[in-house]
């Protein structure tokens, strides 16, 4: 009750300031050059196996996806800092993932 | 940020999630946003390996390097656009300008290069009306475009924004929440170029 009461006084004044501050002291800046160079070498070897083929599809296939989850997890992590969000920001982004698994599971046990 | 501290009388919006609103009202949209994409790939499953057609080999009709440049042209303009929160973050606001002028800049040479593509491939005769293959692939490269198209024009504007003045270490949440966005058309393009391009 006290701190609302404070926060009422200080509308988007000190309190929010204060945990702002906080938010910025609680992580360094990830090294964003060090991601881009991953996502680019990823994306080159993405292409090279493509173009090369020297492995049987499934292999070929695997390796992809592998390698795009891979490459979105970079980007969720680093570019979008859920690494460094609460908790409960990382659970509301992943929040639709097991719908979307479930969803691409049932429609791939068509094919089997 | 101040309207919405208006409209709720004072009290600091943030006390319940400890994350302000505009960030989780973005982190719903964007969880929506991957059912959308997700039941895309979902109809491209279905479509591609009940189709009746045989699917071309990747690389056979699409152009896979153009796309593979195309798709670190998006990678660099993600890297732009954290550059660009990062600056605001510490209120730098030429790095903010830059930046943010960059991504928008960047953004739409991607579009450039996509339309350019497009041309290409209906200059051969491949369309939307081109059977399974056609009509599944300018779905999926269509809506992800137009989310860029719209991330573009958002990015002028924040672009704009900045010339102006209007970011700064205390008031960056636009540029945040907006690069959320950003960052995710370019996530969902990774997955895209994998699933449409290269399998």
């Amino acid at each position: 009750m006290e701190s609302t009461e404070t926060a009422h006084e200080h509308p988007g004044g000190q309190a929010m300031a204060g945990d702002e501050a906080g938010h910025e002291e609680s992580h360094a800046h990830p090294r964003y050059m060090l991601v881009w160079l991953w996502l680019a070498l990823l994306t080159v070897a993405e292409v090279a196996i493509v173009w090369f083929a020297f492995l049987p599809r499934v292999w070929i296939v695997v390796m992809l996806l592998f390698m795009a989850v891979w490459k979105a997890l970079l980007v969720a992590l680093y570019f979008m800092h859920l690494r460094f969000e609460p908790r409960r920001v990382a659970l509301l982004a992943a929040s639709p993932l097991p719908l979307a698994v479930l969803l691409i599971l049932a429609v791939m046990m068509e094919y089997r | 940020m101040a309207g919405a501290v208006t409209y709720y009388a004072g009290r600091a919006p943030e006390r319940g999630l400890a994350v302000y609103t505009q960030k989780v009202g973005m982190w719903v949209f964007l969880a929506s946003e991957v059912m959308f994409f997700t039941s895309l790939i979902g109809s491209y499953i279905i479509l591609r390996f009940g189709a009746s057609e045989t699917w071309p080999l990747p690389g056979e009709v699409l152009n896979i390097p153009i796309t593979a440049i195309n798709t670190f042209i998006l990678i660099c303009s993600s890297v732009t656009m954290v550059k660009a929160f990062a600056a605001a973050e510490v209120g730098d606001k030429r790095g903010t300008r830059l930046f943010t002028l960059a991504t928008a800049l960047i953004g739409s040479t991607f579009l450039g290069v996509q339309i350019l593509e497009y041309r290409e491939l209906l200059h051969e005769g491949f369309g939307p009306s081109s059977g399974l293959y056609g009509s599944t692939f300018y779905t999926m490269t269509g809506f992800h475009g137009f989310h860029v198209f719209s991330g573009v024009c958002c990015l002028f504007w924040a672009s704009w924004k900045a010339f102006r003045g209007g970011y700064d270490n205390r008031a960056y949440k636009g540029l945040e929440v907006l690069g959320l966005y950003w960052h995710f058309v370019d996530l969902v393009w990774i997955i895209l170029f994998t699933v449409v391009y290269l399998i």
